[in-house]
């Protein structure tokens, strides 16, 4: 702090808290990926250097008692939509949900005669963002991100009138 | 050896057991009736001349009138590879196991069991494989119905006019 010490003498932040916990929570979304397909191959790329989702205070978490997010990347299959209400269930408020490519959005390809595919993760969770592609580029997963931190901006501690 | 020369072989050591060569397929394939595919599976894993030390693969196809199970051998040390299959009765699904011939055979039968619905009499573990052990049916049959929903999982189809009813809904 030396750079800062004695330069601003005594400081007073005024915020609310709405602004203050939006501020801290949409600055790092700390999302569980859960890589089912070919979009997990794009999820992985957007989490290395090259696209450096750590600038944004994204942080991919192995386990769903860290996370604040679930990424459901690719296809949902019946026997994996019992794991996928089960890590959903796991997680700690606040949560969010993102559905990334055609697959998890609607069930894609599969979405007439795919005997096994849940026809859109939307039917067993429920989901903040949806990101189109089959699948997205990392640039579209980033500007998912980004849409989930503008929604998160909005929300508010205060009770809504009943 | 090729394929007509080990169906020729065959023939000498199963004279009655109603082999038959199909030539009308890109790569010939001998035809084993289901009472005899254990004992020609086994000849053709111990014979000296022949050696088919390797299952590449075992497959299913539904034929419509049929079901035929497709076991494709290879042999290292001679270098020739030899296609058998079995047809296999829609109604009564039921023939010999040659996973105690071929180790390979014990995932790949359980695969056609879970699939296609052929039971392989004399496997060790006859469970399935890929799917979940409460499914309903053998998605690779051609008349196979979609289960609707699965523990409480909807399965089925969302139609187009059906999503546009929800959109004004929400």
């Amino acid at each position: 702090m030396a750079i800062l010490e004695g330069r601003y003498g005594p400081n007073v932040v005024i915020t609310s808290i709405d602004k203050i916990f939006n501020w801290s929570r949409s600055r790092s979304i700390w999302p569980l990926t859960f890589g089912l397909a070919c979009c997990a191959i794009e999820m992985m790329a957007t989490n290395a250097s090259r696209f450096d989702l750590d600038r944004f205070g994204i942080f991919p978490r192995p386990t769903p008692r860290q996370a604040d997010c679930l990424l459901v990347s690719g296809t949902l299959t019946a026997k994996m939509a019992e794991r996928v209400i089960r890590l959903y269930e796991q997680m700690a408020e606040p949560k969010y949900v993102i559905s990334m490519g055609s697959c998890a959005n609607s069930g894609g390809p599969y979405w007439q005669y795919g005997y096994h595919v849940v026809k859109g993760i939307d039917l067993v969770i429920p989901v903040d963002v949806y990101i189109p592609g089959c699948p997205p580029r990392p640039e579209a997963l980033i500007d998912g991100y980004l849409r989930l931190r503008e929604k998160i901006m909005k929300e508010t501690i205060a009770r809504k009138d009943s | 050896m090729t394929q007509s020369e080990i169906f020729a072989y065959l023939q000498t050591s199963f004279p009655d057991a109603g082999l038959v060569l199909d030539e009308t397929q890109p790569e010939p394939l001998i035809v084993v009736p289901r009472e005899q595919l254990l004992d020609v599976a086994r000849l053709l894993n111990a014979d000296e001349q022949l050696h088919f030390e390797c299952l590449m693969c075992l497959t299913s196809i539904d034929m419509g009138e049929e079901l035929h199970a497709v076991y494709n051998l290879y042999s290292m040390k001679h270098d020739h590879k030899c296609t058998l299959r079995c047809r296999v009765n829609r109604e009564d699904p039921v023939i010999p196991s040659v996973s105690s011939v071929w180790a390979t055979a014990d995932w790949h039968e359980r695969e056609a069991y879970d699939l296609m619905g052929i039971t392989f009499e004399g496997h060790p573990d006859p469970r399935r494989i890929l799917l979940p052990d409460d499914w309903e049916g053998h998605p690779l049959r051609k008349d196979y119905q979609p289960q609707k929903e699965w523990h409480g999982i909807p399965l089925e189809a969302v139609q187009p006019e059906d999503l546009e009813k929800k959109r004004e809904n929400g």
